[in-house]
């Protein structure tokens, strides 16, 4: 299932955002590849959320080629789109979770586009997505205003895999949470991307999930890309500003905490 | 082989974008084995685990997974659903696979939940009960905010420092000058309908002129009062829930408290005094529009000049009907302005809670508003004015 060789699945080219005179991405190239973790890092500012709109298609770049499982998001006609929404899960930075359903109801929401589903094996399978994403098991009754910051993530995530979802895109994942919360869910992505074969996209100003789940980093600054790599390859950077944030007295406290990536398949990934 | 069993074929070709998944079933020697070939996703789902647990219920069960190209968490929900359901191997697991399902069957939901308990005669009778205290409660809290008010405007008066002169002008224009025109409008059309009304029936009976009488009743009493009252409920009432609410949402309420201000002498005291202050001459204005619109349909529908109807209205009616409708007002005013500063502050952390108490706080104060004007008027007629 997870082929492990680099195969892109996301790639974007020349991508350029721009509201008003504002130009927030210019000629921004990345490539995400199958099954690996990436981390988008960047100062506040940068368009580290733009990114993520433009590639889940909330947003069309001014300019710009992007590519998604194949499938390119500027000319895709109607249903090629819906098709591939179906293969990608967002979680939004607050969840975004439907006021008005239940935990288990939102969970559903994608599983109706199935046909032939049974209504009891959709909620069957909305609580099993509902456990994957380590909330208790009757959360799912529960209505999203009853749901601490922590647990509405979590709701969010597990909306987010409801499909199976080939690429999942995170935003700002461990933001508010405390650390104790923060660890349990980068250990969550990281498995649900090791038994799962997700491609995880994640925009975090976290450096404790950076350390802990990342397989690659992308810095964003200077309105592109600026450099791609591992944490052992961002410190070798000389750029002002990625200096600064891998090597300043935050940065240096989570290196001490995480001596070595948490991983559950330590092995060959994204080798 | 001992009489190899009837073959099940399930196929299901979706949209071109669904590739497609086979499972076949084949008994043999009190074994049933499945095979699985394709991919395997959500929409395999229910084909899927109808077959695997009525395979794995019927005895021991072999599940071929070799074939399957593509495997996700609902195929594994199956395949660990019919391991619970009876004995079953499953053969041709890839390591990614087996480690999916072995994920899927650490989340499995673990005990079914308790079914729910009937509701008894009792539960029901609690509801009730729990509806009328919770009633009984609320009545009690918006007592104790007009208790509030009442403090913190004797202590404004005491320390006149206190008080915000600026807050009271403001919600003065607010809720007082930009409400004129509303309330100056509706007040004629209703002295306009009255008159056409009346017109029409005392017509009948050769009484034309007591037109007159029925206008100035009517809208002195009750209903120029009655529904300004209304208006102001609806546009007053909300607004204070609205804006104290969304204070109380943002925290500003508690940041109000640590910084040593007092919210009801900030919020509330201005807010209602306005109210006070402003809802008499409200429905003054009302009772004077309501008037006019009534002399003016008169004078065209009747022929009762505005001279003849001002000296009847002078002749006959006391200056008892306008008293009556104006001692209201003030009553009315406090039922608006509690009401709407109580609910703001039952506000909680989330937006629909704001808009939920905005449209109660509206709804118990029109209310409220008509059972008091209900009770003025059986005690008016008690006392005989």
């Amino acid at each position: 299932m997870t082929t492990n060789t680099k195969d892109p699945v996301i790639r974007l080219c020349g991508i350029r955002n721009q509201f008003g005179s504002h130009v927030v991405h210019d000629g921004l190239d990345l490539d995400v590849y199958r099954g690996e973790i990436l981390g988008v890092v960047g100062g506040s500012g940068t368009g580290k959320s733009v990114l993520l709109r433009s590639i889940a298609g909330l947003q069309t770049p001014t300019a710009g080629e992007i590519e998604v499982l194949g499938t390119n998001v500027r000319t895709a006609t109607e249903d090629q789109r819906q098709a591939l929404e179906r293969r990608w899960g967002v979680m939004f930075q607050d969840g975004a979770l439907f006021s008005s359903l239940n935990v288990r109801e939102n969970v559903e929401v994608p599983m109706r586009s199935v046909p032939g589903l049974d209504p009891e094996l959709r909620r069957q399978m909305a609580d099993l997505k509902i456990s994957l994403s380590g909330l208790p098991y009757l959360a799912g009754d529960k209505f999203p205003s009853e749901l601490s910051g922590g647990m509405r993530k979590r709701a969010g995530l597990a909306r987010a895999l409801a499909l199976d979802p080939e690429i999942v895109f995170l935003d700002e994942p461990t933001a508010g949470l405390d650390p104790i919360g923060a660890a349990e869910f980068d250990t969550l992505t990281r498995q649900l991307s090791d038994t799962m074969g997700l491609t995880v996209f994640i925009v975090t100003h976290d450096l404790d999930t950076l350390h802990a789940i990342c397989d690659r980093i992308a810095v964003l600054a200077e309105k592109k890309v600026l450099v791609t790599g591992t944490m052992a390859e961002m410190m070798q950077v000389d750029h002002p500003w990625v200096h600064e944030y891998f090597h300043g007295p935050r940065a240096r406290a989570a290196m001490d905490a995480i001596p070595t990536k948490t991983k559950t398949n330590p092995d060959n990934k994204g080798d | 082989m001992l009489g190899k069993g009837l073959i099940k074929r399930h196929t299901l070709n979706l949209t071109t974008d669904s590739p497609i998944f086979q499972v076949q079933t084949s008994t043999d020697n009190g074994t049933t084995h499945v095979t699985m070939q394709g991919a395997f996703s959500l929409a395999a789902l229910t084909t899927l685990s109808k077959t695997l647990t009525a395979a794995a219920a019927n005895g021991p069960t072999t599940i071929d997974t070799a074939n399957v190209t593509r495997l996700d968490t609902s195929a594994a929900y199956a395949l660990a659903q019919a391991e619970k359901s009876g004995p079953v191997t499953i053969t041709g697991l890839t390591p990614d696979t087996q480690a999916l399902l072995n994920t899927v069957r650490r989340a499995l939901p673990k005990p079914d939940r308790a079914a729910q308990k009937p509701k008894t005669l009792s539960d029901q009778l609690e509801s009730v009960g729990r509806t009328m205290a919770g009633a009984g409660h609320f009545m009690l809290e918006l007592l104790g905010y007009f208790g509030l008010f009442l403090d913190r405007l004797v202590r404004s008066i005491r320390h006149p420092s206190e008080f915000r002169l600026t807050a009271l002008v403001h919600h003065c224009q607010e809720v007082g000058v930009k409400a004129v025109p509303i309330v100056a409008l509706m007040s004629f059309l209703i002295g306009i309908v009255l008159a056409f009304q009346g017109a029409s029936q005392l017509r009948q009976f050769g009484a034309e002129v007591f037109v007159v009488d029925l206008i100035a009743v009517s809208i002195l009493r009750e209903l120029g009062i009655l529904l300004t009252a209304i208006i102001v409920a609806g546009r007053t009432a909300s607004a204070f829930t609205a804006a104290i609410g969304s204070m109380k949402m943002r925290e500003e309420i508690d940041a109000m408290r640590t910084l040593g201000i007092d919210p009801a002498t900030a919020l509330f005291v201005p807010r209602i005094l306005s109210l006070l202050i402003m809802l008499p001459i409200l429905g003054l204005i009302a009772n004077l529009s309501g008037l006019i619109g009534g002399a003016l349909m008169s004078w065209v529908e009747l022929g009762i000049s505005p001279g003849m109807f001002q000296s009847r209205l002078v002749e006959n009616t006391g200056v008892w009907h306008l008293l009556v409708g104006m001692i209201k007002a003030p009553f009315f005013a406090l039922i608006i302005g509690i009401v709407g500063c109580h609910a703001g502050m039952q506000v909680g952390s989330n937006a629909e809670s704001l808009g939920q108490k905005t449209s109660s706080s509206v709804v118990t104060a029109i209310f409220a508003v008509i059972v008091t004007d209900a009770i003025f008027s059986i005690f008016f007629a008690q006392v005989g004015v």
